[in-house]
Formats: C-alpha cells, sequence, structure tokens
C-alpha cells in the first residue's frame, strides 16, 4: 500500500534518512522500532508530506505523494505531542477537522464515545493535561475511517485502561484491511499489537521481518530479548 | 477556502488587539480632525502618522500572529489540504481583519469629517499599506523557525521603509544635488511603498506647490489617471511580490 524508495533526509549536516527504501502492504500492523533519533519520526511526517524528504519517492498505492496532498483523506495520523491550538475547544478542533475532511464517507466516533470526551466537549485545548490531549488524536485519527492509520508513540501518554481500548481498537482496524503504522518502544506492547517489526537505525533498514521470524533467527522465545540478540550481534 | 479563514477570523477576534487597534486608528482621527481646524491640515496629520503606524502595527501583529499559529497550522498540513491554501487562509485573515479595523478606524472619520478624492486616496493608501506589510511580515516569519528572529527581521523591515530609507533618498539628492534628479527620485519613491502612498496623497493636497520641480513632475504624473493607474500597480506589486515568495518558501520547507 505504501512503498518508500531511496528516501533521505538531513538536517543540517546529520543524515537521518538513509536511503531508505521499504514497502507496506494493507491488513498489517507494523511496528517501526529503533533507538531515539533513529529517524522513526521523520519517516512518518514524510510519508503525512509535513517533512519534505531530500531525494527519493514515497508511493501510495503506486502514486507518488509528493506535491500532493489529497491521499491524506486516507491515512489517520496521531502524532507523538499532539499539538493544538490553546484557545479551541475541544468540539471547535473535532468540527473543525470534519469540517475540511467532509468527503468523508463513514465517521467513526468510537474512540469519542470510549474516551467519554464529549463530557469535555467545552475545555480549551491548552487546559487539558497531555493525555487527554492524546485521547483527542487517537478519536481524531481514527475518525475518518482511513485505510491507513499513522500512530507515534500512540499509548506513551495514555492511562492503562485508555491504552488497552486503543490496543483493541488497533487490532479490529486491522480486520478490516487497513495497514497501521506504529513507533513503539514497548516490546510487550508491540509483541500484543503488531505482525512485522521493523527496525531503522541511522536512517537505514535494519531489519523487516513478521515476529515469528524474528523469535525463530534469534532462537528466543520473548521478543525484547529476540531483538537485543540481533542488535547485539550485528554491532 | 472559506472553511479555514473562518478559523483564523475567530481566532484574531478572540486575542481583541484588533479591537483594541481600531479603537486607537478611530481616536487618533478624530482627535485629529477636531484638533486641526481645516479638514485638509487633519488629512494631512492623519497621513504622516497613519503612514507610520499602520506598517508598524500590521507588520508586528502578522508576524506574533504567524508564530502564535504554528500549532493550527501544524495540525491542518496533516489533513488533506494544500500548504498553499492554509498559507494563503492565514494571509487573508490577517490582512482582511486589519484591513475592516482600519476601514472603521479611519475610512469612517475620513468619509464624515473630509469626504473627497484625497481622502479616499488616504484610505486606499492604508489598506495597501496594511496588504504590504502584512505580506513582508509573512516573508519575515517563513524565513525563520525562531520567533524572536523573526520579530526583528519584522521591526528591521519597518525600520527600513518607515525611517532609514528616507534618510537614504535625502542622502542621495542631497550629494547628487549638481545633477537632474526628477527621474532617478520618481525611481526611488516606487521603491518605498511607503513614500509612494505619502506622495500619492500629498499631490491630492495644495501643499505640492511647495516641493519645487520635482513636485511638478510628480503632479503631471500622478495627476493623470495613467500615472495613479501606474502608482497602484507599483503598489499592488509590493502586495504580490513578498507574498507569492513567501508563499512559495512555505510549501517548500519542513515544519
Amino acid at each position: 500500500m505504501i512503498a518508500i524508495e531511496n528516501l533521505s533526509k538531513t538536517y543540517g549536516k546529520l543524515a537521518v534518512l538513509d536511503n531508505l527504501s521499504v514497502r507496506f502492504e494493507g491488513g498489517r500492523v507494523v511496528s517501526i522500532i529503533g533507538p531515539n533519533g533513529a529517524g522513526k519520526t521523520t519517516m512518518s511526517k514524510c510519508i503525512l508530506g509535513i517533512v519534505l524528504p531530500d531525494s527519493g519517492d514515497i508511493k501510495f498505492k503506486g502514486e507518488s505523494v509528493l506535491k500532493k496532498h489529497a491521499y491524506r483523506s486516507e491515512i489517520g495520523y496521531m502524532p507523538q505531542i499532539g499539538k493544538y491550538p490553546e484557545n479551541m475547544k475541544i468540539r471547535q478542533v473535532i468540527e473543525m477537522v470534519r469540517d475540511i475532511r467532509k468527503d468523508a464517507t463513514r465517521i467513526d466516533e468510537e474512540l469519542i464515545g470510549l474516551y467519554g470526551l464529549q463530557n469535555m466537549y467545552d475545555k480549551r485545548m491548552g487546559s487539558l493535561s497531555g493525555g487527554t490531549k492524546q485521547k483527542v488524536s487517537a478519536a481524531l485519527a481514527f475518525m475518518f475511517d482511513p485505510q491507513v492509520l499513522i500512530l507515534d508513540e500512540p499509548t506513551a501518554g495514555l492511562d492503562p485502561i485508555s491504552a488497552e481500548i486503543l490496543k483493541c481498537k488497533i487490532l479490529k482496524e486491522k480486520k478490516k484491511g487497513k495497514l497501521i503504522l506504529i513507533t513503539s518502544h514497548i516490546m510487550s506492547e508491540i509483541e500484543e499489537v503488531a505482525d512485522e517489526v521493523m527496525c531503522l537505525m541511522d536512517g537505514t533498514v535494519k531489519f523487516h521481518d513478521t515476529i515469528s521470524e524474528i523469535k525463530q533467527n534469534a532462537n528466543e522465545e520473548r521478543l525484547s530479548r529476540a531483538i537485543a540478540k540481533i542488535m547485539n550481534e550485528e554491532d | 477556502m472559506n472553511k479555514i479563514i473562518k478559523y483564523v477570523l475567530y481566532d484574531i477576534v478572540r486575542s481583541k488587539i484588533v479591537v483594541a487597534y481600531t479603537l486607537f486608528l478611530l481616536l487618533l482621527s478624530i482627535g485629529l480632525f477636531n484638533l486641526g481646524g481645516s479638514p485638509d491640515k487633519g488629512l494631512l496629520s492623519l497621513l504622516n502618522l497613519v503612514l507610520l503606524t499602520v506598517p508598524l502595527i500590521s507588520i508586528v501583529f502578522a508576524t506574533t500572529h504567524f508564530y502564535n499559529s504554528y500549532e493550527f497550522m501544524e495540525l491542518l498540513v496533516s489533513q488533506p489540504i494544500r500548504r498553499s491554501r492554509i498559507f494563503l487562509s492565514e494571509y487573508w485573515g490577517v490582512a482582511l481583519s486589519l484591513s475592516a479595523a482600519f476601514l472603521l478606524g479611519v475610512g469612517v472619520p475620513v468619509l464624515l469629517f473630509a469626504p473627497g478624492a484625497t481622502g479616499l486616496y488616504l484610505v486606499l493608501t492604508g489598506l495597501f499599506v496594511t496588504f504590504i506589510f502584512v505580506a513582508l511580515a509573512f516573508l519575515a516569519s517563513v524565513i525563520t523557525r525562531d520567533k524572536a528572529k523573526g520579530i526583528g527581521i519584522a521591526l528591521l523591515l519597518w525600520f527600513y521603509f518607515a525611517l532609514i530609507y528616507d534618510g537614504i533618498v535625502l542622502l542621495i539628492l542631497y550629494s547628487f544635488g549638481d545633477y537632474p534628479l526628477e527621474y532617478a527620485t520618481l525611481a526611488l519613491t516606487a521603491l518605498n511603498p511607503v513614500d509612494l502612498g505619502r506622495v500619492m496623497v500629498l499631490l491630492n493636497l495644495d501643499v505640492s506647490a511647495m516641493m519645487g520641480y520635482t513636485g511638478a513632475l510628480y503632479k503631471s504624473i500622478f495627476g493623470s489617471a495613467w500615472g495613479v493607474g501606474i502608482a497602484f500597480l507599483v503598489l499592488l506589486l509590493w502586495v504580490l511580490v513578498p507574498l507569492l515568495t513567501s508563499r512559495r518558501a512555505f510549501t517548500r520547507r519542513d515544519l
């Protein structure tokens, strides 16, 4: 569904993405892991057109996304730290995004209901806690029934119950044939929801396998150990 | 595009700075018209103050607004909208609200106290200056991510157009006083939108008689409909060049 071809991006002298090529197919949950600063967020932002790559191409359903915008109606994005206009209320933010994505055929308000966001509709975004902002981000990402979901450390600020709700939602959406990309550092969580793990290191793919393959290759029962083993071996 | 302008306007109206700006202009206009005696004198004083304050407030307000809207823009860029549309919505939102403040604060008093061609030129000049300086502010804002630097650049631009430029022109005129400088002065005027607006309004007042040969040349050029048309075209260019340059920069950078 998404193909990244020879993608490079540098900030000043620092090469964040270095000739990165990778493909993601629908109906899968792909977990993107890697040390801090490996380029995980930059890669997601490139897919969304927030960050513009220096060279290379990104194809969504076979068509390049560079300098396009309509394809974003097929993508739901949950940023690592949701930044919202401080003096807008939750209701206004949701209404505005809905106004912009009027063409969406199906509106999915399940997460708004599960997180009880209606009760807080009149609170200003600036007065919300980090976790509540995350809930708003999650609700917005899933709202328009997109084909692709890009979730950047989705559970980092959520309480355990809310995180559980989100994980159930992810698995539910996967069954509908969606592609879900998750960046995360929590191995147990990855093991629960992901089918594949892609490891980024210094802007290139270190490995990209299914979870069972990774365990088999490393000859380990637990994913966290297997990944640690692979990383140490190749150093 | 209107959808996004709506939210930008909503945000600006809530900040109440535009309301304060309107009241300030209103007070200034009514005060000057009541002080001056003749409406022409009032217009002249108003012209000088408007050409000093409108650029300053427009450029500072637009720059701070742009930096404060980063979150809003970040939210929008991951949605299916063109970036240039986000940018132009921001521009129209700021420029229209400041223009509305100017029309209320200066346009209405001028209509009441000194209706006529000169007053119309003054209002048109003020509106153009607003659009030009909001465009320059956006240009300053896309150059750097650092808010303090951006506001610094914006203030420098204002200093340059409102104060320094005139000094440079005077220096040139003084140093090359032995040569015929009529056309050179004309070109120099076109290079500063504030001066261009000032000259256009001044020529409609009686004071132009005191401006000597250059004044006579100006009068012969700006006195004709053709000349005024060219002058407004130059002002329009002063809006479009910074606006399109900054839009281009905004669509080609990371957010």
